[in-house]
């Protein structure tokens, strides 16, 4: 298992030198000139051509790209166009943020998903079934920002209930940040929630037309022994891995749910940057987010294999 | 009898209390401020932090006027090639050190010669200052320059501390310390900014609140439900469709007033091969183009009369605005008829717009009303970084742009259109509008300068490269418990005098 583990990790060198080398290509190709943007709306030349020089943009752009990669294997990912202040610490201060959020939509996404998919599938073509698929069809269907406003002007302008948007550390006022990141991690997870959902259902409608259910259930175990013991078990297994697509899915809704609610983490970051071509910070966070997204990969596959011990002799 | 008394007690303090003020101030920003360093930071935004934080050798009022900060008073001589000011005695940096003469000097320096500062061009006219006294401060400048005291009342003008700026060099902006009402606390960035009240301001018995947060909140409406829900004191810049939503909620109060900039399109009249059109070459297709737009119409669906109708760089309630070149009323009739002398029954035409919602709309409106006067526009959407390369590239025939305006008209006119102006993207070249421009910037006489853009108004007018829209205006909503707040055409929010009540 180890073995298999340090494989994976090594091979996650050269995807993500591919990916740093894509988007920084990328990068070059839009049309935008960070020197413009930060010079201000003066654009004084001297500036201008002080900035350039600062950070090395009158460089070809192979030497740009082996100087970044240079001091991001020294663990030095460059500094900030636009603010000034090194891309590691800017990741270290909005990484907790979005991974808040992830997880607290995570949560929200299983907790719900999940049991409704195996309802759905335990009535198949009952009204609960029809019930689960229209409110995960609506789930998918309601766009984020929409959602999103929708719930501000309600919860927040209406109700008063809880705050409008903005960012609390769990640790500094637990209960504080849990009511700031309740909306936006509802609004996150319901469309994940929905295709959990989804993928349950089905899944679970294979499983419990299989052999041994029909066996557990011969044997005249409990109808929920068998459910819960039996089925879920090998029914889960497709969520582990959709759970892991899912991640990219989530940080890619983050973007948009951060953007609504105000929350200063990955999502702004990477719009703010895109915007202002702030290249060290869009690679930076880039970088961070592949190597989120393959660990999560690796996570789900180690799952896999302790969920599914058939699989170990695949290793 | 001794409940009686309790209550007389609380009773006359009910009555005899002063009025209660709430100790913090939230407020709500359009975007996140960047580096907070007077002499290095760009944004319109970062000013109005600075507001609180950094206070300037001169101020403005609404009415454009320049008054005393830490200036107290000044006076030109030799030619107005000398000024010399008198500084505010006693007052303190946020680290506790004197705000002199000596401090002056240092920043003022800071500002021409730091590698990363963005002040070079607003200070370039200094040849040299000198501490000639304890609170006393000489310029010499290289030519008589009237915008400078203008530049003075904005960034290049704020005092950092010269103890703080040599120890933070170009990274002042991780704990910025000024002699403004308000010191640095904290900052995260894209979340907020939070500043306390300074002990030791020299004007503190006017300042209410012990504590200031920024927070930007990019979308105008999740800006505004945070208004709407409490979370918020004041917003700025809001959008002015929200603006019917403010004055329906009885505890909101919204605040207006007309900006220093304006909105434009340039057009493309002798930057490299696309500038070889009939737009760019022929006056009289410009001033087609210009009568077959409806501004009041703009005005009024766009902005919904919060932008009202412009024809020059300065809005028509600005002092410095030609009153004898009024803004044209749309005549489709006239513009035909110029367009057909120009030799053309219909024409087309490229426009650059950037991609936010109300631009789009309003040049789509644009591009509806020329369109009867024979103009057909092919309007070509980008987002700004995009807009602006272009737009330095010359790689445009018109484009859509807009400028947040300065204190003094020289800021929204003389880089624009003189032969080497450093924003004239357009490269239009009028040796008479240099002469006009550079002599109005050589006077300290208002009327002399008055004169003198009054005559490059005229000119720019009837050669039309640039062809000006309107002139938006700042709008705040704020919670009716705010009280003090004076709206300025600056767009600053000065905390000096304001209040919450409890």
């Amino acid at each position: 298992m180890y073995a298999f583990i340090a494989r994976r990790l090594l091979l996650a060198i050269p995807t993500l030198l591919i990916i740093s080398l894509f988007v920084f290509s990328l990068q070059k190709l839009l049309p935008g000139d960070p020197v413009l943007v930060m010079a201000g709306e003066e654009r004084d030349p001297a500036v201008i051509e002080a900035l350039r020089e600062k950070y090395h943009l009158n460089d070809p752009v192979p030497m740009q790209y082996l100087a970044w990669l240079g001091n991001a294997l020294q663990g030095d990912l460059g500094i900030s166009l636009r603010t000034n202040q090194p891309v590691l610490s800017l990741i270290a201060e909005k990484l907790p943020v979005t991974l808040q959020l992830a997880v607290m939509s995570m949560t929200f996404a299983l907790l719900l998903g999940i049991p409704m998919g195996i309802l759905a599938a335990v009535k198949k073509n009952t009204a609960i079934d029809y019930l689960a698929s229209v409110l995960a069809l609506s789930g998918l269907s309601v766009p984020n920002f929409w959602l999103g406003i929708m719930l501000i002007l309600l919860v927040s302008v209406q109700l008063g209930w809880l705050p409008a948007s903005g960012y609390q550390p769990f640790f500094v006022d637990p209960l504080l940040s849990l009511k700031t990141m309740l909306m936006p991690s509802f609004v996150l997870g319901n469309a994940l929630a929905a295709s959990m959902m989804r993928h349950t259902r089905s899944s679970m409608i294979g499983v419990l037309s299989s052999d041994y259910i029909r066996t557990a259930r011969a044997k005249g175990l409990a109808e929920r022994s068998v459910i819960l013991s039996h089925a879920l078990r090998n029914a889960v297994l497709p969520i582990v891995t959709l759970s892991a697509l899912l991640f990219g899915e989530l940080l890619a809704g983050a973007v948009l749910t951060e953007q609504i609610f105000t929350i200063p983490g990955f999502g702004k970051l990477i719009v703010d940057a895109v915007f202002t071509r702030d290249y060290a910070v869009v690679q930076g966070v880039v970088l961070c987010t592949a190597f989120g997204f393959i660990t999560m990969n690796l996570i789900a596959d180690v799952l896999y294999v302790l969920l599914n011990p058939r699989m170990r002799a695949s290793l | 009898m001794k409940k009686a008394g309790l209550l007389a007690t609380f009773l006359t303090g009910a009555l005899f209390a002063a009025p209660a003020f709430a100790a913090d101030l939230k407020i709500g920003l359009a975007e996140d401020p960047d580096m907070l360093d007077p002499a290095q930071s760009r944004t319109f935004v970062g000013r109005i932090v600075y507001t609180a934080m950094c206070d300037k050798l001169v101020d403005v009022t609404p009415n454009l006027e320049i008054v005393p900060q830490l200036a107290t008073e000044w006076a030109w001589s030799d030619g107005d090639k000398v000024l010399t000011m008198k500084l505010r005695p006693g007052v303190k940096f946020h680290d506790g050190t004197a705000m002199d003469a000596e401090a002056v000097v240092a920043t003022i320096k800071r500002n021409q010669t730091m590698p990363e500062s963005r002040r070079k061009s607003e200070v370039a006219s200094i040849a040299s200052v000198e501490a000639t006294g304890p609170l006393e401060v000489k310029f010499t400048l290289k030519q008589p320059d009237a915008t400078l005291l203008a530049q003075l009342s904005d960034r290049a003008g704020m005092i950092v501390s010269p103890k703080a700026a040599a120890e933070l060099g170009a990274n002042f902006s991780s704990k910025p310390v000024c002699a403004g009402p308000f010191e640095f606390v904290e900052r995260v960035q894209q979340d907020r900014i939070v500043l306390k009240k300074f002990a030791d301001y020299w004007n503190k018995d006017n300042i209410h609140f012990d504590k200031v947060t920024y927070l930007p909140i990019v979308d105008a409406t999740v800006r505004l439900a945070n208004l709407r829900a409490g979370d918020l004191d004041m917003i700025e810049r809001m959008s002015p469709t929200d603006a019917a939503v403010v004055k329906k909620d009885a505890k909101l109060g919204l605040a207006q007033v007309v900006n220093l900039g304006f909105l434009s399109i340039y057009v493309n009249v002798g930057h490299g091969p696309r500038a070889d059109t009939p737009m760019g070459k022929d006056k009289r297709v410009r001033q087609a183009f210009s009568l077959a737009i409806d501004r009041e119409a703009l005005n009024q669906i766009v902005y919904e009369g919060t932008a009202p109708a412009g024809n020059q760089p300065v809005a028509p309630t600005s002092p410095w605005y030609n009153a004898k070149i009024p803004v044209p009323a749309r005549d489709v009739a006239k513009a035909k008829a110029l367009l057909k002398a120009a030799g053309h029954d219909r024409l087309e035409i490229e426009m650059l717009v950037s991609n936010s919602p109300i631009v789009v709309q309003m040049m789509e409106a644009v591009q509806a009303m020329v369109a009867e006067a024979g103009f057909d526009v092919k309007l070509k959407t980008m987002e700004f970084a995009t807009l602006l390369n272009e737009e330095t590239a010359g790689n445009f025939q018109m484009a859509r742009t807009d400028w947040s305006g300065r204190v003094d008209p020289d800021g929204n006119i003389h880089q624009f259109v003189t032969c080497k102006g450093g924003l004239n993207e357009v490269k239009y070249c009028n040796p008479k509008v240099d002469e006009l421009l550079n002599a109005a910037r050589a006077s300290v006489d208002l009327k002399v300068r008055k004169e003198k853009y009054d005559a490059a108004a005229a000119i720019l007018d009837d050669d039309l490269p640039y062809i000006y829209l309107a002139h938006q205006s700042w709008l705040w909503g704020f919670d009716k418990k705010v009280t003090g707040f004076v709206p300025s055409p600056d767009g600053m929010i000065r905390l000096t005098g304001m209040a919450k009540a409890n």
